[in-house]
């Protein structure tokens, strides 16, 4: 596979390491009264989806930086893919 | 009919005119007492031994595609019960024991292998890590034997003893371990259960489930709704697709796992091999092609075919544990989708929905489970309580924090 | 010898081969198969189930039966097709699957058994007695099955890896291939001509039709002129393109070597991973034969394959042949060998009507109904015209139409679509994308349409990617009509062979469809069809056409098993090129790894890294008696270890702090300049994961530690942490662990020792006390890093200088401490030394044990949130009640063995009565017995109490008693002298 570094271009996928769902970015609030279940739902279940699939992907071999790859998981044809690091902030702003 | 080597003979005298379908094609009906989802082999064998251990009827098995068209078509065959933590070497002790007299309990020769499994360790640490595991084997009556050096090189000695990067410091050996043929599984649970008059129905895909005030009333088919007291789903790599449609989320992804098969080699290796320092396991099939694997691609994956890295991955693991296959050639490589969970052991559960039931999360691993977890998921449909091999294997152990983590590597479905 | 005229051979260059240790001879251009028919060789293999005998069938890779055993010795090369083997001088090759010898085969018995081998018989039987299977029938099976053997012996050739790009791949050298080629290449595109023969041209090389009005060759040679003035094309015959990977990745093996008698200084073989912009699948098409009684003699071929022997090889099949066919092609056969002479004793075409291309017999919609030869051809029975008559003929030319190679186009599941026009699946559209397939291969079967579509499918490809390009002047060429019928098999009550090599017959498919294995994967597990080495590629369709007629389907509504890569086998050493032995992982050295070297240091392997394990000396004979000097001097003296491969991580910002604070389970924000904290870090569900120690350099300055083993997993975590979590945080991180080397200097000299290389920095216990750091400059002014912190639990340092220097640092404080005792240590006496002192380590961390299991509880800062904390309070987590705790033999002399389970004493011993295991054990010098440490329910309510360690996997048990799991100053008093 090939994945579409937003500042490095197509890359081998060997380069990567896989980590999964990119709602590991979306961390539940520790301190909120009901933590423990926000973070089994967090740590342990998946969409799984069928299709497309938005997911993080690391440049371990290369620029170390965290990617969320947007991925059809039947075609396996990359749609998209930007920093880890935007998506977070982009969220992190609008108060979610 | 009964399956003999006397049967195979008086056919061959009256030109093979006798042979019946080793199965039925029946049509669905309006209601069964039992649906099955999946007609693959946990499907299968626990449809079989809902009627025939649990003397339960009314029982139809759903399958999308082909019966056996999924994972027990598609695995490297190997079975064992070689675990380390007590929620799981129970259970696949089980499954061996089934094994054991698979065939004079279907009729039917699946081939059962038992020619043993070296796990290999190269380090003092992985050393102790399996002196830990072949204790709970042995605890649990599966038996295992902790092999030095020397042994190794007299039992595998086409093995790369001398010139490897991470030197064979010995193996864990469980000799009761093995192969099936893995089709024949299949078929042969398909045929006991067709026998016991369960409805196999294939081409039939689940749409939907219909549930009403939070019990379960039947099942949307692209053939049609059918209406059953119990559904029992075991579909594996579609574990997320079909529980999706009962609203929920599973501690699952699904990943593709490759597989390859050697050209026929006249008898090369014995047992089942696997290398403790690369992903890499070999066993050779009756027919002669070395099967192998090795680790998962790593992403999520439903398209049942892998890459070229893992492909390398494996063979540069094989060629650096057995120099010797070099000029084997692989013949074929192929993917499944195999439902990982998230601490890499399987769920055998009720769900919130009354009347719906889940069987997954088998990981790589599933094939050996077969007998046992047909067993012990009729046990649960049928009596309402979890066998007792299968009692740790519930839904809750995540929230409640009882994960059953043989490797220690967390919840990162693709790392167990 | 019945060589004809003619040919793409070169007479001038004889070859001598054995077969089967005979002696032969062919020509520079044969293949093995081609030279032994050109010996009047026919019988060349045995099938693998009813041995029986068999020859050549086909004329390249999908070759069924001439499977052969290639060169001896470590390079013997089992299951080989003699079609595709090149000719070289001294070549051996011998035939498989048979004892004692081809011509008289005993396993041929299984041929008058076949009656009770039919598809899936074992599936009955074999089942009685029970103990008989494991005993009797297996290893009887096993013996019987395979094909041919392995050596044993490791591959001694070597092997080599590639990464190619290009706009275009081209695979397949054949005429629409090579149209292609020439299109793209004339673009100025960077093209890439893949090709499985050893020659350019395709089936242009078995044909007499001309291109232009000359030969086809002159053509072929025109362009591999053309294309050698191109700087823009790479061309590559003896390379197969075996599999088509996602994102244009296609895999492909060239065959550098293997038409030499050795490869001398070359690879063997290279493996290439080719990413392609765009492909063109020009890889043609497949005969396949017609199923009839008795159709598997030697002798007895493709139609095709035959007039390619005669054509380019000038091998005479017999002095008299028959073609049997259902198209116009067998006739071009009949046509070509009556032209050099070859008598053609009839033409059977199953069509009502057909046309003589030249003065032989036709026999209209006639059948081939049997053949008799035990080991060759002598004769044929043909039905036709309502009678039977039997025709003497030696060999026998088979033609049931073509089958496009729509393999790769199917490699990513797509779904090959039926055409009724050309009786045949052609590829869908829904291959893989950038993969468009041409000529033959898309259903064209006339030369001129198959180069038009070459040409055609470059122009299209190179318009996708905007190249401009024109198509080129294609030659004139053959435009003949193919005219193929729907007949698949001959009916009768005989066996009539589908799938030659696996001895699948259409009765066996009958019996698959009596037995309701009706599905093509089904029939294809149950009967094996398709299976055997050449993976059904000519069987599979023929098998469909059976089962479809039997359920009364069309071909279509049948369908198609899956098509998987490879194209045709590979070699695993080519697959896993390069990294063989020592070579398969790198190793990483620690900068003193030299230094250690030359003391004579045992080395091991951690993970990648070599690490020095002990420094034996001279008679020490016993890796004990090197340890435990170590271990005691590190106690009494000083020791000096190499502790690189930690992992480090520099970690700076306003943030860091407050960062560190979220990552580390206790707190770290609070941390002081210049002074060190130990860490333990959890995974976010809450086990314990990594622990180290975090040095604070600066205000914005940290440094941390982690172990070995997870240095890289730590990292990933961190960058994860800082990239996806918190971004908002003003920190920046880096792993320095191969930047700075780190030497333990441990023991009560190990003050002494420093104070003689640090450049005028206070070492006194109050300047710098347990668990302080500090930037200074050692030895005459190199920047250095000093940590207070010990692992042995004796007064200790640890010092890192930039990795360069490391050598030269262990060469001074061995110097400098050449009075003091200093002695290098290795792992062993560092994992004795922390086993003494209680430390968890890899055995104890090892992602199954909470923080309070390993006695670190109330590291889990319950004051603010971490990685990890959340999850950490489950039940399951908080509950567990095993703890970490020491444990020594009741008797002196016993062993405590690692990996042994805790029971208390008289317990039954079950994985139910289970109360924990040992963790880590060695024999203690400074306790003078074996010590362990383990996990024990309620282990530290326990202490005094003793318990069983069973081993049951080496026949031990041990009385044990429980005690504190710090053998050695438990009160910490050493670490603060």
């Amino acid at each position: 596979m090939l994945i579409p570094h937003p500042l490095l271009g197509l890359r081998d996928a060997q380069e990567f390491t896989y980590l999964g769902d990119a709602r590991l970015i979306e961390r539940p609030d520790p301190s909120a009264p009901d933590a423990e279940a926000a973070f089994c739902d967090y740590v342990f279940l998946r969409d799984n989806p069928a299709g497309v699939h938005r997911e993080l992907w690391f440049h371990e071999q290369g620029d170390r930086s965290w990617l969320v790859v947007t991925r059809d998981t039947v075609t396996h044809e990359v749609l998209s893919a930007e920093l880890a690091r935007g998506v977070a902030l982009t969220r992190k702003r609008s108060g979610i | 009919m009964r399956f003999s080597g006397f049967r195979v003979f008086a056919e061959a005298i009256k030109g093979h005119t006798g042979w019946r379908p080793l199965w039925r094609n029946p049509e669905p009906k309006p209601a069964y007492d039992y649906v099955i989802v999946g007609g693959g082999g946990h499907g299968l064998s626990t449809a079989y031994y809902l009627a025939n251990k649990f003397g339960q009827s009314r029982i139809a098995v759903l399958e999308k595609g082909w019966l056996g068209s999924g994972n027990v078509g598609r695995n490297t065959t190997i079975i064992r019960s070689n675990y380390l933590l007590a929620g799981n070497e129970p259970f696949y002790e089980f499954s061996m024991k089934l094994w054991e007299g698979l065939e004079q309990e279907l009729n039917f020769n699946a081939m059962v292998s038992q020619r043993g499994i070296i796990n290999l360790f190269h380090t003092d640490a992985q050393r102790d890590a399996f002196r830990r595991r072949g204790n709970a084997m042995m605890l649990a009556g599966a038996g295992a034997r902790l092999l030095g050096r020397e042994e190794m090189r007299a039992m595998v000695p086409f093995l790369n003893h001398d010139n490897g990067r991470f030197p064979i410091k010995g193996g864990l050996m469980q000799p009761r371990a093995g192969t099936a043929r893995h089709d024949a599984v299949a078929w042969g649970y398909a045929r006991g259960a067709d026998n016991h008059r369960v409805d196999l129905i294939q081409n039939c895909e689940v749409t939907g489930f219909r549930v009403d005030r939070g019990k379960l009333r039947g099942v949307q088919t692209s053939r049609g709704y059918i209406a059953a007291d119990k559904v029992g789903v075991a579909v594996a790599g579609s574990s997320g697709r079909v529980m999706a449609m009962a609203g929920m989320r599973l501690p699952i992804e699904s990943h593709v796992l490759q597989a390859f098969v050697t050209e026929g080699l006249k008898p090369t290796i014995p047992g089942v091999i696997t290398f403790g320092a690369g992903h890499f396991y070999i066993s050779q099939s009756d027919k002669g092609g070395l099967v192998f694997g090795g680790d998962i691609d790593g992403y999520n994956s439903y398209a049942q075919r892998g890459n070229l890295p893992v492909v390398e991955d494996v063979a540069e693991g094989g060629m650096a544990l057995m120099p010797m296959i070099g000029r084997a050639r692989l013949l074929r490589m192929w993917g499944g989708v195999v439902d990982m969970s998230m601490d890499g052991s399987p769920i055998i559960d009720r769900t919130h929905i009354d009347g719906l039931y889940f069987n997954g999360g088998w990981c790589y691993g599933g094939f050996k489970a077969t007998p046992a977890s047909g067993y012990a998921f009729a046990h649960l449909l049928a009596t309402g309580v979890p066998h007792e091999t299968a009692r740790a294997y519930r839904f809750d152990r995540f929230a409640r924090g009882y994960v059953i983590d043989e490797r220690g590597a967390g919840a990162q479905s693709n790392l167990h | 010898m019945t060589r004809l005229a003619g040919g793409l051979i070169d007479r001038s260059q004889s070859l001598n081969f054995t077969f089967d240790g005979k002696r032969y001879s062919g020509h520079a251009g044969d293949t093995l198969a081609s030279a032994l028919l050109a010996n009047n060789v026919r019988l060349v293999g045995r099938s693998f189930k009813y041995h029986r005998p068999r020859g050549v069938l086909s004329a390249g890779s999908e070759e069924p039966n001439a499977l052969v055993e290639l060169r001896t010795g470590a390079r013997q090369e089992p299951n080989t097709r003699a079609t595709t083997v090149e000719l070289f001088v001294g070549l051996e090759a011998r035939s498989q699957n048979r004892w004692p010898s081809l011509g008289f085969d005993a396993l041929a018995i299984n041929d008058l058994l076949s009656p009770f081998f039919t598809a899936g018989f074992y599936y009955k039987t074999f089942m009685w007695p029970k103990g008989f299977w494991e005993k009797v029938y297996e290893p009887a099976i096993r013996k019987a099955a395979g094909l041919g053997r392995l050596s044993m012996q490791a591959d001694p050739d070597s092997y080599d890896k590639g990464f190619l790009h290009c706009d275009l791949l081209v695979i397949g050298g054949g005429a629409a291939g090579l149209a292609a080629a020439l299109t793209a290449a004339r673009s100025g595109a960077r093209v890439i001509l893949a090709d499985e023969d050893f020659r350019l041209g395709g089936r242009l090389l078995c044909e007499t039709e001309t291109l232009d009005g000359a030969p086809a060759t002159e053509w072929v040679s025109a362009l591999e002129r053309e294309f050698d003035s191109l700087p823009n094309i790479r061309v590559m015959p003896r390379t197969t393109v075996f599999g088509v990977y996602d994102h244009g990745i296609y895999g492909a093996v060239e065959r550098v070597s293997d038409h030499l008698p050795e490869p001398g200084d070359r690879v063997r073989q290279t493996l290439w991973r080719i990413t392609a912009k765009r492909a063109v699948l020009a890889a043609g098409a497949t005969e396949r034969p017609i199923a009839f009684a008795d159709n598997d003699r030697p002798g007895i071929m493709l139609a095709g394959a035959m007039r390619a022997y005669v054509n380019r090889w000038a091998a005479c099949p017999a002095d008299a042949v028959a073609i049997f066919t259902n198209n116009d092609d067998g006739h071009r056969t009949a046509r070509d060998l009556a032209a050099k002479g070859v008598h053609v004793a009839a033409v059977i075409d199953a069509r009502p009507e057909a046309t003589a291309l030249a003065g032989y017999r036709v026999i209209t919609g006639g059948m081939v109904t049997g053949s008799r030869g035990r080991l060759g051809l002598k004769s044929i029975e043909v039905h036709g015209n309502g009678r039977s008559e039997w025709i003497d003929c030696g060999a026998l030319g088979v033609s049931g139409g073509w089958n496009p190679n729509v393999h790769l186009a199917s490699h990513h599941r797509g779904r090959p679509i039926w055409n009724d026009a050309v009786q045949a699946f052609l590829p869908g559209d829904d291959g893989p994308s950038g993969l468009i397939p041409a000529g033959a291969a898309a259903g064209h079967f006339s030369t001129a349409k198959t180069l038009r579509s070459g040409a055609a499918a470059a122009l299209r490809a190179l318009n996708e990617l905007g190249i401009a390009a024109a198509l080129p002047s294609l030659p004139r060429s053959e435009e003949s009509r193919y005219g193929v019928a729907p007949i698949f098999y001959v009916p009768g009550r005989k066996r009539a062979w589908v799938d030659f090599q696996n001895d699948v017959t259409v009765k066996d498919i009958k019996l698959a469809h009596a037995e309701n294995m009706r599905a093509v994967e089904q029939l294809k597990r149950y009967t094996t069809l398709g299976m055997a080495t050449d993976q059904g590629k000519t069987a599979t369709v023929t098998g469909l056409a059976v089962m479809a007629e039997l359920t009364e389907r069309s071909i279509p509504e049948t369908g198609t098993t899956i098509f998987r890569p490879p194209y045709t086998p590979v070699a695993l050493s080519v697959l896993g090129a390069g990294d063989m032995g020592p070579h398969f992982r790198p190793r990483r050295l620690t900068p003193t790894h030299h230094w250690a070297a030359a003391q004579g240091a045992v080395f091991i392997e951690v993970g990648q890294w070599m690490r020095a394990q002990y420094f034996p000396r001279p008679g020490e004979t016993h890796w004990r008696q090197s340890v435990d000097r170590e271990a005691r001097a590190v106690r009494s003296a000083v020791g000096l270890c190499d502790v690189t491969t930690l992992g480090k991580v520099d970690v700076q910002g306003a943030d860091a702090g407050e960062f560190l604070n979220r990552l580390y389970s206790n707190v770290m924000a609070t941390l002081k300049v210049g002074r060190v904290r130990y860490g333990l870090m959890l995974r976010e569900d809450g086990f314990a994961y990594d622990d180290g120690t975090c040095a604070r350099l600066a205000d914005e300055h940290y440094v941390v530690t982690t172990t070995t083993a997870n240095a890289g997993l730590v990292y990933r975590n961190m960058e994860f942490a800082r990239q996806c979590l918190w971004p908002d945080l003003d920190v920046q991180i880096i792993s320095t662990t191969d930047a700075w080397a780190q030497i333990a200097v441990a023991g009560a000299k190990s003050r002494a020792l420093l104070a003689r290389i640090v450049d005028g920095f206070d070492l006194s216990n109050e300047a710098f006390p347990f668990m302080a750091c500090a930037e200074l400059t050692v030895c005459g002014g190199l920047r250095a890093r000093l940590f207070r912190i010990s692992f042995s639990g004796e007064l200790a340092y640890e010092v890192a200088v930039p990795a360069r220097y490391g050598h030269t640092l262990m060469e001074r404080l061995m110097e400098a401490g050449a009075g003091l005792g200093a002695t290098p240590y290795g792992t062993e006496a560092l994992g004795m030394l922390r086993i003494e002192k209680g430390h968890a380590a890899g055995p104890e961390l090892n992602g199954q044990t909470t923080a309070a299991m390993v006695g670190l509880g109330s590291m889990v800062s319950q004051k603010k949130d971490s990685v990890g904390a959340v999850m950490s309070r489950r039940e399951g987590l908080a509950g567990d009640r095993r703890r970490l705790v020491g444990l020594r033999p009741v008797d002196p002399a016993g062993k405590v063995v690692s990996g042994s389970h805790l029971f208390a004493e008289d317990a039954p011993q079950r994985l139910d009565t289970d109360q924990g295991w040992i963790a880590s054990a060695c024999y203690s010098p400074h306790v003078g017995s074996m010590i362990g440490l383990g996990f024990l329910e309620n282990g530290d309510e326990r202490l005094g109490e003793v318990i069983v360690a069973a081993n049951p996997v080496e026949g031990e048990s041990a009385r044990l008693r429980v005690v504190s799991a710090h053998f050695i100053d438990p009160e910490g008093a050493r670490l603060r002298e």
